[in-house]
């Protein structure tokens, strides 16, 4: 039922191209209009979500230390899983963004015939999750060159990288079919893990299925109707100096695709997508666990009632004295 | 325990059909697996709001009329003050990585205590109220109305989360769910919401300076038996101060350590150990508890509660801390401690007065942990040990939680474990060091109420014991916490009968050799060194 949800509201996001561009012939409105709100919306939004959890203080340096201390010279100081230093920890969050260091460790529980709780590991989840947002940027940096003119040298040399495997005319690239896979293995796992499953709300399935129409679109468009690219061009380039125009001869699948790539765009600040900032940010894991090294300072330290020695022993003297403890004053 | 072990195996991990956004829960169908509310008197004492008696199972909680509009606010102020909060709500991605590293999940298989969804129980309060999506989309963007039931839900699985970590350990952003469930109970709190397994403890704790109650004629009445003890098994006397001025250092344990069986022995593990050092240091009646259930109330209690350590050590003069094996206790003193009453200048950085070590790790909070010290000590050889005196034990050792993923003591205890016994032998890699598993009762859950829930939450940590026991023959869990030391016993009872529980200094007191001592022939415990075989069998010569 929620996924239902997500995936008409994806299929509605088609409808809207088909009726606005295919039917109505908005094209100024769909290639040049939404994409500069989405845009706007996503920088806007993007600043207003980071600078909002920016502002929160962060009271209490609170680490999950997944390693050994730095304490004594003849014990081996895990320095990535429990950073003393503001440096190790930058390492520790490098690790974790750059490779998902802790969806590594991902291990699945089962209960054998026997009644015993195994432990198995599981790296299909950390697989799927790193294939996926390694070809999102390869993509994102690949779509460089309908921006910029001349196409610098680093995005030639990621086509070259990805259209290693000279499969197909035009050259088969490896990111379309492997963020593709990855997609469809994050979908399949919410429908079919009853856990993941469980869990799983239309926000979780709405930003799989949107991509998935945007990666569906995009390779219809490279390997099937063989977009006009030198129009695409024209009006990418348009877009960005701010000099918008709107060549005729760009097909309806390039509107799909540009269309969702907006609603991405737009979604993307009032979303769990937002995770994307949300992981720097997290105490327990870009703090040093150097708690005892370094004083952390609250910026909101309350004043509290406490129960002070002197209160104490003034309840306590008669039982103090019988039992000879010393007070205070002696 | 009314249900046996095959009873409370039949667990389901695959959640059926049904709608977590559904709060409905029976109380009364549930019996043993929640705790009792406080009471009147803690509260009072306390002065925590909404003093008053009623139980989980009435219709009616009686909360406040603004009960609602309290909550709302209290969430609020939380959001501005907490980035972790803020930054743990909007960023969980239901990837389902946490799912099954939650003790209470693998023994139960109720859904709601995958991490995700007890996250999830607040999250979706926190949509409905605010977030635009939530506002719009309601139940479309899993956001829900602050309704009764969806609070008795909250009082429900925020006391049956043990604050352990585990899941933070797995989850790509480190999303903590003991952090939701701390800032949760405190909401809870402002309504009266709460369990009197915590709140007694802490207005205990405020009097007379320990969770127990324990006044100060009675702590040192126990002191003295206890020494008098020792002194039966080893024929070493030893006289503790209590409340000295001019000691060079304050020792801090749990109060279950001069209570109760069988953290008392780890207790006497510690004396011995300072007698054969000959260290300068004082207990006190005053700062008589190390541990801190204000880390299962409010961030407010901790603070009033952990007062007493700082001024107590200033009071003494004492140069620095010593602190004694527990859990949940170190969380407070390595993360807590300094930011909330330090800045501790009036001490210095801790030095060994045996080796001359200088703790640098603890050098701004100048609080050494008993482990760290004693590693030290053996380190430069600086005790007599017979680890043969332990022969009778085979160790695992079980890694508390806060010991581990709140501070990385992990080598340290397994140093001193390997130095005063000849065997040791490690429980699976998924169920120890900073994946361990929580002994099922720790923030306040290790009541008789809640046993139930004790025993399926202590599974995933009894079936790793099991298998070394089986694979090894380990007869000892040792542990470096007072909580464990009251919660394993019984866990080990019920699921693993052959072995007994004990923490790591009861071990080393049975293995230092102290001059002029007796001839040992028992252990701390006053049982026999070896195990008594049974008499061979004697061939007769016809």
């Amino acid at each position: 039922m929620k996924a239902w949800i997500a995936l008409l509201a994806v299929a509605a996001l088609f409808g809207v191209v088909y009726v606005g561009v295919g039917l109505a012939g908005q094209q100024f409105l769909f290639g040049v209009v939404i994409p500069y709100v989405a845009i706007v919306v996503l920088l806007v939004g993007l600043v207003y979500r980071v600078l909002q959890w920016a502002g929160a203080p962060v009271p209490f340096r609170i680490p999950t230390v997944c390693g050994q201390q730095k304490s004594l010279p003849f014990i081996k100081h895990s320095r990535f899983d429990s950073p003393a230093s503001g440096l190790q920890a930058a390492g520790r969050m490098a690790l974790e963004v750059l490779l998902f260091r802790s969806l590594f460790r991902n291990t699945r529980v089962g209960l054998t015939p026997t009644q015993r709780v195994i432990h198995q590991s599981d790296k299909l989840l950390w697989a799927g999750a790193l294939a996926f947002h390694w070809c999102l940027l390869l993509i994102l940096l690949r779509h460089l060159r309908y921006f910029l003119e001349p196409v610098p040298a680093l995005v030639l040399f990621l086509e070259q990288l990805d259209g290693f495997f000279q499969l197909t005319a035009p050259t088969f690239l490896l990111s379309s079919a492997l963020i593709g896979a990855a997609l469809l293995f994050l979908l399949g796992r919410r429908l079919l893990d009853p856990q993941v499953r469980f869990i799983s709300l239309p926000a979780d399935y709405f930003p799989l299925f949107l991509l998935l129409g945007i990666v569906g679109s995009g390779i219809f468009m490279r390997y099937v109707t063989k977009t006009d690219l030198l129009a695409v061009k024209q009006l990418s380039v348009g877009l960005v100096t701010l000099r918008p125009i709107v060549p005729e001869s760009v097909g309806l699948p390039f509107y799909f695709h540009l269309f969702l790539v907006s609603c991405l765009f737009a979604y993307f600040p009032f979303s769990k997508l937002m995770h994307l900032g949300g992981v720097f940010l997290s105490p327990t894991r870009n703090l040093a666990n150097n708690n005892r090294m370094r004083r952390h300072v609250n910026p909101w330290n309350p004043e509290v009632e406490v129960h002070t020695y002197q209160q104490w022993e003034d309840e306590f003297r008669d039982k103090l004295k019988a039992a000879g403890i010393a007070l205070d004053g002696e | 325990m009314d249900k046996s072990p095959q009873e409370l195996l039949q667990i389901e991990l695959n959640p059926r059909k049904g709608d977590w956004l559904d709060p409905s829960l029976d109380f009364e169908a549930r019996r043993g697996s929640w705790s009792y509310p406080g009471s009147i008197k803690a509260l009072n004492y306390m002065g925590f709001p909404n003093p008053r008696a009623w139980s989980p199972t009435d219709d009616d909680w009686k909360l406040p009329d603004n009960w609602r509009q309290i909550i709302h606010d209290g969430l609020k102020e939380r959001l501005s003050k907490y980035r972790s909060l803020r930054v743990f709500l909007d960023c969980c991605v239901r990837c389902g990585a946490c799912a099954d590293k939650c003790h209470f999940f693998i023994g139960s298989g109720d859904p709601k205590n995958m991490p995700v969804l007890r996250a999830e129980l607040l999250r979706s309060v926190y949509r409905n109220d605010f977030t635009t999506a939530g506002r719009i989309l309601g139940k479309v963007a899993g956001a829900r109305k602050l309704t009764p039931d969806v609070l008795k839900e909250w009082y429900y699985y925020f006391f049956q989360c043990t604050e352990c970590r585990r899941c933070s350990v797995f989850c790509p952003y480190g999303i903590d769910t003991a952090e939701i469930t701390m800032l949760v109970r405190e909401l809870l709190n402002l309504v009266g919401l709460n369990i009197n397994w915590v709140v007694e403890p802490v207005a205990n704790c405020h009097r007379t300076g320990n969770h127990l109650g324990i006044q100060p004629h009675t702590f040192k009445d126990n002191v003295e038996f206890l020494c008098e003890e020792l002194e039966e098994t080893t024929g070493i006397k030893v006289n503790p101060s209590i409340n000295r001025k001019g000691a060079e250092i304050l020792f801090i344990i749990p109060s279950a350590d001069y209570f109760a069986d069988p953290g008392i022995y780890t207790f006497m593990g510690y004396l011995l150990l300072f007698e054969h050092i000959g260290l300068d240091y004082t207990l006190s009646a005053y700062a008589s508890e190390g541990g801190n259930f204000g880390l299962f109330t409010s961030h407010e209690t901790i603070k009033r509660l952990n007062y007493k350590i700082y001024a107590e050590a200033r009071r003494v003069g004492a140069k620095w801390i010593l602190g004694g094996e527990c859990g949940h206790m170190w969380r407070v003193l390595h993360q807590y401690m300094d930011t909330m009453n330090g800045p501790a200048d009036f001490l210095q950085v801790p030095v060994s007065p045996i080796t001359g070590t200088r703790f640098d790790n603890a050098a701004s909070t100048k609080m050494v942990h008993i482990c760290e010290f004693t590693s030290d000590l053996i380190h430069h050889n600086k005790l007599k040990l017979d680890p043969s005196r332990n022969d009778k034990w085979i160790p695992t050792f079980h890694d508390s939680c806060n010991p581990s993923r709140a501070m990385g003591l992990i080598e340290e205890p397994r140093y001193v474990l390997r130095n005063v016994c000849n065997t040791f032998h490690e429980m699976p890699e998924n169920t120890i060091k900073e994946q361990t598993f929580c002994c099922g009762g720790g923030a306040g859950l290790g009541n008789d109420e809640n046993m139930e829930m004790r025993m399926r939450g202590g599974l995933p940590r009894a079936n790793a014991v099991k298998h070394v026991h089986e694979k090894h023959g380990v007869n000892l869990l040792t542990c470096v916490c007072a909580i464990d030391r009251a919660t394993l016993p019984p866990l080990m009872e019920y699921w693993v009968p052959e072995v007994k529980v004990s923490g790591v200094h009861e071990l080393v007191g049975n293995a230092l050799v102290m001059q002029g001592e007796n001839e040992r022939t028992t252990d701390l415990r006053g049982e026999p060194l070896v195990e008594p075989r049974a008499e061979p069998e004697v061939e007769h010569d016809a």
